[in-house]
């Protein structure tokens, strides 16, 4: 019994757990999966619907945190990613053709990357603490999506566009199974590789990892050049999916999210070891959090005084300074977590 | 950044770099001590100082001054002195969040929850004012610096980074803004509609209005309180090495809290200018505002690493950011986005040369 | 003045101080020796309030006192620099002098006066700084004079000097002297730790020597020899020695002729340690003896390339090479356990297998990652090779003991098969028994054709396995030494101690 509840997925997947079923108090039929014309509907399926895009951003996350480092650009790259192939399926004379698409699907994530290599070369080459070098592009960002788009919300009417983050494959939504591919393949990436160990070694003793020769900078580089990927294709499937690219709101704050789905999956802000499955739970609570209070009737905007309480409780419990405060001498007033008094 | 106290006598490798660079600086006094001497190598010295430490804020500056005459030059009525206190005038609120700013970002943290602080304190003035009145003033700075209170407190006894700390700031001000009301709540007291747009005239045929003198007052209260006060030099003291402002019996719990206590004060008034200046409430305002106000004291010249920069560079990062606002708007056929990527270049630019230069001045960066 | 009874603390695993007594005296400079972990530092932050004793009492000026932060002790009067200088370098060295006690008059420091009564101080003690100048312009050792000006100032009974002369060249150790001298003679009490024997014989009046948290003594600096000092510190008094190695010359003699793995010619580094030449040859164990501080350390690093040399070359495997990085190092077959494990080599996170295979793993790439088999059998070999205990791969690395963790270390580099294995304290911290399998294995390591660098602080043991010994003090190489019948610890000793190699 113990064994479960020190395996550090073991408090992540019992809060998952726990929001479901309060869903099934509300929602009798939350878990109710129904198949209506060969595609797989249902609460559980909109949450993984919904939630791919944060999964693959928190998925790149993790990698950049890992080596201790984050990465505030995602949700700007999200905008970017969006707006270029939306802009250039827009200019096509055939909105439909698959070729187009393709290309602009490349071209999307092909800057993607070459936004992942600035932030990485920041980090690794010239030295800048990572909150303040993808500061930069997380500032100018949404300035060059504008810019991209020309300052219009671009609506797109292209049923191979719309695949990727709306439509569905196999019964399944295909940006499930986008996600699904992209966790696999980082797993496989990390784990089959010695890609993680390394990562790992970097973020959890930097200096212990230079005296074995482990070159951290092409890893660094490495790292926010995957976060950038994958911010990418959750630009492509949020444009998808609304069919339009808005270089001012997509992915606004999902930077945050992902930060804090990483964190709640048990992966440390400070670095070494790290997550995939954690990453992808915290992110599962996260798109959770948001339908039970979309379905309970509140307000969606007060889903932010929730996150509030969640993301400091969450830290409180990792940080070794409150946990020493808290458990060696109980007081009856002892400083409780601020926002946690807060009336919801 | 901490330093563990270290117990082993040996020396780790960026300590060595650290001495090896000091030998230099200490074969550079000598060189200079030979070549002149007494007061002139004082002055050399001193000069050579102002250079360094002042080179963002100057670079600032002429950008400034460039901007602005290129401005004049190109469109004669950008030339005005109306312009500059319009400046002003359409900043305040931006000015003051950005001092606030300079506060906490000078003890090396950093406060993402500014532009929701705003937000929540033009909400809150929306509803109390018409229950409450002039109470709304203290009630709304009272909030703002709680808020600032409770993420100081727990960035500084719990060892949260500040980062999520006033990540979870930001959730809840947001939050508490839909809970207040999810729909815009617009203002009609006089204390925000009418009082606050009285102009003031000034000779030569401008006028300024009563925020200003309110974001001028802040500016000076915070250039007092930086350099003539215990508090002041604590901050400084923290941001140049935390470990050592402790060592030295300074009250570190206490300043890095009050850090936050200023900067939560802070946004809250200029949450209540914002308030005069749009004439509502609503949860979506402000967003992103904490990002402007970052890039403005960045650019107006202080380290994001702590421990170095001044409050008058702060209003210079805000006239620079608004004069490219005008500029672009009196321009015309220019789009507002490039307010935001001309933003961006200009962080990269000062955040590179910051970087330069610290690396100049010791390896500890 | 101040004394110090029974003085207990303890560290999670570890008795860091052990019923302590210390004493101090009005008008003296009073040094406080040990060998690294001997407890000096824990000492020395129970008398600052930066930890708090378990038990035992400390008294000043009769009074017994609790310390229970940095201030309160400030308050009482015992100021303390450390060795890095606990300034801030952005502000200005008046403001760092008087930070905190500034003079204020309505409402706003005076800063014509604060910068005026720096001047004043500074003068008092004949120092030519620039008040308005800012800290981080001036070099370390007046920063560390600026760190002693305010600490005397704000309060002068007890001034404690945590190794203040570590980066100071020979001037700037006799500016500092100076003004200690001067300090003592207006009846401050003032406490000196340093590793350089040369500087504590020429300043302290008395001394205070430490060892494994337990005091071995206090001493008049004048009635003590510098072998005794040592002897005193490192628990070996003056005794014969039974036979501790056979003379093997012919072996000697063999391996010496080899093609060096390693040779070093003026290799050093401003500050670390002084250039130097080495030979390494296949086979060979080159024992460093030396007090902590003397540049071991410095030395190895720049053979692996851990530290840029700022002068000489090194040649390994008989090419020219410019140790830049580590990865060089390692590419070119030197490995380097370093002496701090928990910050310079575990990654305590980490399994004991992932530890084990991370070096080689690091070689060849992320790329080319070692099959999940390859692992196991790997770190299976080494972990039944070097006896790890527990012996489950899977573990963190945090949770096994020193010892074993050492082990984890070798078992890194053996992996990878160096030429050269450079081994910086492996025994410290490590138990008997442990102690002896590393020994063990070094010898039969070196007997199948590795060079091998052996550091240690232990004379016996460097003695027991080398084939010459280079011997360091006050970071520089002052003699080499080839291991013959007549090599004793004691001569080792002297050689350490007084600098002569007869």
């Amino acid at each position: 019994m113990t064994a479960i509840t020190k395996h550090r997925l073991f408090w992540p997947a019992a809060i998952l757990a726990v929001m479901l079923l309060a869903n099934l108090i509300f929602t009798p039929t939350f878990f109710r999966i129904e198949l209506k014309n060969g595609h797989l509907y249902g609460s559980l399926i909109d949450i993984l619907l919904y939630g791919a895009p944060l999964i693959l951003i928190a998925l790149g996350m993790t990698m950049v945190i890992a080596t201790g480092g984050i990465d505030l650009s995602v949700g700007a790259t999200v905008a970017i990613s969006g707006a270029l192939a939306c802009s250039i399926i827009a200019d096509q004379p055939d909105q439909e053709a698959v070729g187009g698409v393709l290309t602009a699907v490349a071209l999307a994530l092909g800057l993607s990357l070459v936004l992942g290599l600035w932030n990485g070369l920041l980090v690794a080459r010239v030295g800048i603490q990572p909150i303040i070098a993808t500061l930069i592009l997380m500032v100018a960002g949404r300035g060059v999506a504008q810019l991209i788009t020309d300052g219009q919300i671009i609506t797109i009417n292209s049923a191979p566009y719309e695949l990727i983050g709306g439509d569905y494959l196999f019964g399944f939504p295909f940006a499930v199974l986008i996600a699904v591919v992209v966790f696999t393949g980082t797993a496989v990436l990390t784990r089959r590789t010695a890609l993680g160990l390394l990562l790992e070694a970097v973020g959890g003793n930097a200096e212990a990892s230079r005296l074995v020769g482990i070159r951290a900078r092409r890893l660094l580089v490495l790292a926010y050049v995957f976060s950038a990927f994958c911010a990418g294709i959750a630009g492509l499937m949020i444009s998808s999916n609304i069919r339009a690219a808005d270089g001012n709101n997509a992915g606004l704050w999902i930077e945050l999210d992902a930060i804090l789905a990483v964190v709640i999956g048990g992966t440390s802000l400070m670095g070494g070891r790290f997550s995939l499955a954690g990453t992808v739970l915290g992110a599962l609570i996260i798109q959770t959090l948001s339908t039970t209070i979309y379905t309970t009737g509140v307000p969606p905007q007060v889903t932010l005084v929730f996150k509030a309480v969640v993301v400091t409780a969450v830290c409180l419990i990792q940080s070794p300074a409150f946990r020493a405060k808290a458990f060696r001498r109980r007081r009856p007033s002892a400083p409780a977590p601020a926002e946690a008094e807060v009336p919801a | 950044m901490k330093r563990s106290p270290r117990e082993t006598g040996h020396i780790q490798g960026r300590d060595e770099a650290m001495v090896a660079s000091e030998q230099e600086v200490l074969a550079m006094d000598a060189r200079e001590e030979r070549s002149v001497r007494g007061r002139g190598r004082l002055t050399a010295i001193l000069e050579a100082r102002l250079r360094r430490e002042y080179l963002p804020v100057l670079v600032t500056l002429a950008l400034f001054v460039v901007l602005f005459g290129t401005g004049s030059a190109i469109y004669p009525a950008f030339g005005s002195g109306q312009v500059i206190i319009d400046l002003f005038i359409d900043n305040g609120f931006l000015l003051v969040a950005a001092i606030g700013m300079t506060f906490v970002l000078l003890t090396g943290g950093i406060d993402l929850s500014v532009g929701a602080v705003i937000a929540l304190s033009a909400m809150l003035s929306a509803s109390l004012v018409e229950h409450v009145g002039l109470a709304t003033i203290p009630i709304v700075l009272a909030v703002g610096a709680t808020l600032g209170f409770l993420m100081g407190y727990v960035i500084h006894h719990f060892e949260i980074q500040p980062f999520i700390a006033t990540l979870a700031g930001m959730f809840l001000a947001r939050g508490l803004c839909f809970v207040i009301s999810i729909d815009q709540i617009s203002i009609k007291h006089p204390l925000f509609a009418e009082w606050p747009h009285i102009p003031i005239q000034l000779p030569g045929d401008m006028f300024v209005k009563p925020t200003v003198f309110v974001a001028l007052a802040v500016l000076g209260l915070a250039f007092w309180t930086l350099h003539y006060t215990r508090f002041g030099r604590g901050i400084y003291a923290i941001g140049g090495n935390e470990q050592s402002a402790l060592l030295m019996g300074l009250p570190v719990a206490r300043t890095k809290i009050g850090a936050y206590v200023v900067s939560g004060t802070c946004s809250a008034l200029a949450g209540m200018l914002f308030a005069t200046y749009t004439l509502s409430g609503t949860g979506v305002h402000a967003v992103g505002m904490e990002l402007d106000a970052i890039a403005a004291v960045v650019i107006g010249g202080t380290l994001l690493t702590g421990g170095s920069g001044y409050v008058l560079g702060t209003l210079l990062g805000v006239l620079l950011l608004g004069s490219i606002q005008t500029l672009i708007r009196f321009e015309g056929t220019l789009s507002s986005w490039w307010i935001k990527i001309v933003t961006g270049a200009l962080l990269f630019v000062f955040i590179v040369l910051q970087r330069a230069i610290s690396s100049k001045r010791s390896p500890d960066g | 003045m101040l004394r110090m009874t029974g003085i207990t603390k303890d560290f999670p695993g570890v008795r860091a101080l052990n019923g302590v007594d210390f004493r101090l005296l009005p008008g003296e400079v009073h040094a406080l020796m040990g060998e690294n972990g001997a407890g000096k530092s824990t000492l020395i932050k129970v008398l600052t309030g930066v930890h708090s004793a378990d038990s035992g009492e400390v008294r000043l000026d009769g009074a017994p006192l609790t310390i229970g932060s940095p201030k309160q002790a400030q308050a009482a009067g015992i100021s303390t620099v450390y060795q890095e200088v606990n300034l801030c370098p952005n502000l200005t060295v008046a403001e760092n002098v008087f930070i905190g006690r500034e003079p204020y008059r309505l409402g706003r420091i005076r800063w014509k006066e604060t910068r005026r009564r720096a001047a004043e101080l500074l003068a008092r003690f004949q120092l030519d700084i620039d008040p308005a100048a800012p800290l981080a312009s001036y070099s370390l050792a007046v920063q560390q004079l600026v760190a002693i000006v305010r600490a005397v100032d704000i309060s002068a009974k007890v001034l404690v000097l945590d190794e203040p002369t570590s980066s100071l060249d020979r001037d700037e150790v006799e500016r500092l002297f100076t003004v200690m001298r001067r300090l003592r003679d207006d009846g401050v009490a003032v406490l000196f730790v340093s590793h350089f024997l040369d500087q504590v014989f020429d300043i302290s009046d008395r001394m205070t020597v430490l060892r494994n948290g337990r005091l071995v003594g206090e001493f008049e600096t004048r009635a003590l020899s510098r072998v005794e000092l040592v002897g005193h510190m490192t628990g070996r008094v003056l005794r014969t020695l039974e036979e501790l190695h056979a003379p093997r010359e012919d072996v000697r003699e063999a391996i010496a002729s080899r093609e060096p793995v390693l040779a070093a010619r003026g290799l050093g580094r401003k500050g670390g340690i002084a250039p130097f030449d080495l030979d390494v040859h296949p086979g060979e164990v080159v024992g460093f003896a030396g007090l902590l501080g003397s540049g071991r350390t410095e030395a190895a690093r720049l053979m692996f390339g851990a530290d840029g040399a700022d002068s000489g070359t090194v040649r390994v495997g008989g090419s020219a090479s410019a140790l830049r990085t580590p990865g060089a190092a390692i590419g070119r077959g030197v490995a380097f356990c370093p002496e701090d494990r928990k910050t310079e080599g575990l990654i305590e996170e980490l399994t004991v297998g992932e530890n084990i295979v991370l070096a080689l793993q690091a070689a060849r790439g992320w790329l080319r990652p070692l099959s999940p088999a390859r692992r196991a059998e790997l770190v299976g070999k080494y972990i039944t090779a070097l006896s790890i205990s527990p012996a489950d791969p899977d573990i963190p690395a945090r949770n096994l003991s020193g010892g074993n963790q050492q082990k984890v270390l070798l078992a890194r580099w053996l992996i990878t098969q160096p030429r050269l294995l450079i081994l910086d304290e492996p025994t410290r911290g490590v138990d008997v028994g442990a102690k002896a399998e590393i020994q063990k294995l070094v010898v039969s390591l070196a007997g199948d054709g590795m060079g091998v660098v052996f550091i240690s602080a232990e004379l016996e043991e460097v003695l027991r396995i080398s084939h010459k010994i280079e011997v360091l003090r006050d970071r520089a190489v002052i003699a080499e030494i080839a291991n013959e019948a007549d090599v004793t610890p004691e001569r080792l000793l002297e050689i350490i101690a007084n600098g002569v190699a007869s």
